[in-house]
C-alpha cells in the first residue's frame, strides 16, 4: 500500500488520472449512481445479500451468459446463412477456416447450454429462500416467463446448425405438436375441429409439414430476432421489480422472531 | 460399460453432468444453511442485517464471478468443440433420435404416456403450475432466508418434483434409452436389434379381465365407463374426503378456489409417478405391463 501511495505521487500517474479518487461513502455511493449500468443496484444492500452462498450468483451469472450469447451470437451471424442450401456449408467454414470461429461458436453453445442449467439453479434458489413469497409473487410469474424463453431459445438455436443432430432433435422436439388437445391433428378433438396435417400449430410451426427450409428461417429469425427481444424485456422488468420489491429477500427484521 | 462412459463424456451430455452434481451440490447446501438456521432463534440472514455499500462489497462479488465465470466458459470452449455432425438428411432417421437433453424427462415420459399428454399437458401443467405457487402457498413463513422447519410441505413437494421427477428422468432418458427407446443398463450394449417383447395391457384387463376393446375393434363401454370412475375418482374422492375431514385453520384460509388448484396439481404429479409404476411394477412381476387406464374413443389416459 505505501508503494502504491508513491505511485500515485508519480507524473506518470498523475497523467492518467488527472484527479484523485477519495474513499468515502459519498464517493462509493456516486460509484453507482453515477454509472448507467452500477445503478441498476441499490446504494447499499444488507450484507447477507452480498453472500454468493445465498444467492449462489445464479440470476447474475444467468444474465451474464444472456450478454456472452449476445456477442458470440451476432459475430456468428456474420458468417450464417439460414437456408438449407448453406446453413451447414457456413457451419463447416466457420469450424475449419474462420479465425476464432470454433471459439465462437463454442462459447456460444457452451454459453446457451450452461445457461439453461443456471437459470434452473436460480429458480431452486428463489424457492429454497422463499422468496417467492409477498411482495415478489409476481416476479417469480416473470421468471417463469424467462425460464419457459430461455427453453425456446435454447431449443430454436439447436436447429440452425442444420446437421443429422440438429433436425432430429428438432423432429422429435415438435411432433409433440401433433398432439395438441384441439389444435393439432393427432391430439383429442383435433380431427374433429377440422385439424390436418397441413393446418394444425404443428404445421405454423414449422412451415411445412415436416422440418425443412422454412422451418430454419423460422427458427432463425425467433432465435436471432424475436425471442431475444422478448426476453430482454422481460429481463428489464425482472431486474425491475427486483428493486421496487425491496431489493434481494431477506428476513423482513430481527423483530419478527 | 465402455458405451455408457463414451455417451456420458459426449460433449453435448456435459450439462446433464453438471445439473446433476450442481442439484446435488446446491440442495446439500442450502439443507445445512436450513438446518444451521433451525436451530438459532433467529436465521443468520436476519443477524446480518447491518447494510453494507455496494460498492466496493457487490461489485466485487460480482466482477470476481464474471472472472470466473469467462474462464470456465474460455477454457470449456477451447478444449472441446461443439458437434457437428453430418449434413441434414430426411431420409436417415438416426436410432435413437433424441430431443434436446432439457427436454428428455419429457421424451422420457412419452413412454409412460399419450403424446398429448407427455409432449403438450403436463409442460403445460409444469409451467402454470410453477406461477401458481406464489399464490397458493399461504404459509408466511420462511420468506428471504433458508428453513426447512418452517415449510416442510412445500421444500418437499417442490425438491420432489425437481430432483426426483426433472432431473433423474432426464438422466434415465440420455444414458439409458437406447435403439428404439429401449432400456440398457449402463454395463449393456447399445443392440440396436434388441425387440422387447412387450404385450400392455391395460388396468381394467389387468385388475378385472374387462377387456377394453370388443372383438369387433371399437372400445367397450364397461371399460371405458371403469377408466372414466378410476380416473374422475383418482381427482375427487381424496380431495373432497380431506375437505370434509380437516375444518381447520389452513383449510379457511386456503379457500376452496386454491385448494382445488393445490390439490389438482399434486395428484396429477402423483399421477405421473402411479403411472410410471403401473407401467414398471407388473413387469418385476412376470405381469404385462399397464398401458392405458382410461380408454376412449377420442383420447387415452
Ligand atoms: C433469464 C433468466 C433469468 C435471469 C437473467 C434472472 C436474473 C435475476 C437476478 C440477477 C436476480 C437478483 C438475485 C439473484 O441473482 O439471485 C433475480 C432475482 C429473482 N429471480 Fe430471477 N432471473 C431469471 C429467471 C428466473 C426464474 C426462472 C425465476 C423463478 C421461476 C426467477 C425468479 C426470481 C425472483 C423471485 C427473484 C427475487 C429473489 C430475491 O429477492 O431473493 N428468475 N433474477
Amino acid at each position: 500500500m505505501a508503494l502504491m501511495e508513491k505511485f500515485r505521487k508519480t507524473e506518470f500517474y498523475k497523467s492518467i488520472f488527472r484527479h484523485s479518487y477519495q474513499d468515502t461513502q459519498r464517493n462509493r455511493a456516486l460509484q453507482i449512481v453515477d454509472n448507467v449500468f452500477l445503478h441498476l443496484h441499490p446504494v447499499r444492500v444488507p450484507r447477507h445479500a452480498t453472500n454468493i452462498g445465498f444467492t449462489w450468483g445464479m440470476g447474475g451469472i444467468t444474465f451474464l451468459l444472456f450478454l456472452v450469447l449476445t456477442i458470440t451470437g451476432v459475430i456468428l451471424m456474420f458468417y450464417y446463412r439460414p437456408t438449407a442450401q448453406y446453413a451447414y456449408e457456413d457451419m463447416k467454414y466457420l469450424m475449419n477456416d474462420v479465425p476464432f470461429g470454433p471459439l465462437m461458436r463454442n462459447m456460444h453453445r457452451w454459453a446457451a447450454h450452461a445457461m439453461v442449467l443456471t437459470v434452473m439453479l436460480h429458480m431452486f434458489r428463489v424457492f429454497l429462500t422463499g422468496s417467492y413469497k409477498p411482495p415478489r409473487q409476481f416476479n417469480w410469474v416473470v421468471g417463469v416467463i424467462l425460464l419457459v424463453l430461455t427453453l425456446l431459445l435454447s431449443f430454436s438455436g439447436y436447429l440452425l446448425p442444420w446437421d443429422q443432430l440438429a433436425i432430429w432433435a428438432v423432429t422429435v422436439g415438435t411432433n409433440m405438436a401433433r398432439a395438441t388437445p384441439l389444435l393439432g391433428h393427432e391430439g383429442p378433438f383435433g380431427p374433429e375441429l377440422g385439424m390436418r396435417i397441413n393446418n394444425d400449430v404443428r404445421f405454423v410451426l414449422l412451415g411445412g409439414t415436416e422440418v425443412g427450409p422454412p422451418t430454419l428461417l423460422r427458427f432463425y429469425v425467433g432465435h436471432c430476432i424475436f425471442l431475444p427481444l422478448i426476453a430482454v424485456i422481460f429481463m428489464a422488468v425482472h431486474f425491475w421489480r427486483v428493486r421496487k420489491d425491496g431489493g434481494i429477500s431477506g428476513p423482513e427484521s430481527k423483530k419478527n422472531f | 460399460m465402455q458405451q455408457f462412459l463414451e455417451i456420458i463424456s459426449k460433449p453435448d451430455n456435459i450439462p446433464i453432468i453438471l445439473l446433476l452434481v450442481g442439484a446435488i451440490f446446491f440442495s446439500w447446501l442450502a439443507w445445512t444453511k436450513a438446518r444451521r438456521n433451525d436451530a438459532l432463534e433467529v436465521p443468520v440472514e436476519a443477524a446480518l442485517d447491518d447494510k453494507v455499500q455496494v460498492w466496493p462489497y457487490l461489485v466485487r462479488v460480482e466482477f470476481l464471478a464474471t472472472i470466473a465465470v469467462m474462464a470456465i466458459l474460455v477454457f470449456w470452449s477451447v478444449f472441446l468443440d461443439a458437434p457437428l455432425e453430418e449434413a441434414a438428411n430426411r431420409a436417415l432417421t438416426p436410432n435413437p433420435s433424441k430431443a434436446p437433453w432439457y427436454f428428455l424427462g419429457l421424451q422420457e415420459l412419452l413412454v409412460y404416456f399419450d403424446p398429448w399428454i407427455a409432449g403438450v399437458v403436463l409442460p403445460t401443467l409444469i409451467i402454470v403450475g410453477l406461477m401458481a405457487i406464489p399464490y397458493v402457498d399461504i404459509n408466511p413463513r420462511g420468506n428471504g432466508y433458508y428453513t426447512f422447519k418452517e415449510r416442510k410441505f412445500s421444500i418437499l413437494v417442490f425438491s420432489f418434483g425437481f430432483l426426483v421427477l426433472w432431473v433423474s428422468l432426464i438422466v434415465l432418458g440420455t444414458f439409458m434409452r437406447g435403439p428404439g427407446w429401449n432400456f440398457f443398463w449402463p454395463w449393456e450394449r447399445w443392440d440396436p436389434h434388441y425387440v422387447a417383447v412387450l404385450t400392455n395391457v391395460d388396468l381394467s384387463e389387468l385388475l378385472f379381465n374387462i377387456p377394453t376393446r370388443l372383438p369387433d375393434n371399437s372400445i367397450n363401454p364397461v371399460a371405458m365407463l371403469f377408466g372414466a370412475v378410476v380416473v374422475l375418482g383418482y381427482y375427487s374422492i381424496g380431495p373432497v374426503y380431506w375437505m370434509m375431514k380437516r375444518k381447520d385453520d389452513l383449510m379457511q384460509k386456503l379457500g376452496l378456489v386454491r385448494y382445488a388448484i393445490v390439490s389438482f396439481l399434486l395428484l396429477t404429479m402423483g399421477g405421473v409417478v402411479i403411472k410410471i409404476i403401473l407401467r414398471l411394477a407388473p413387469m418385476a412381476f412376470g405381469l404385462n405391463p399397464v398401458k392405458y387406464v382410461w380408454v376412449t374413443p377420442w383420447f387415452n389416459i
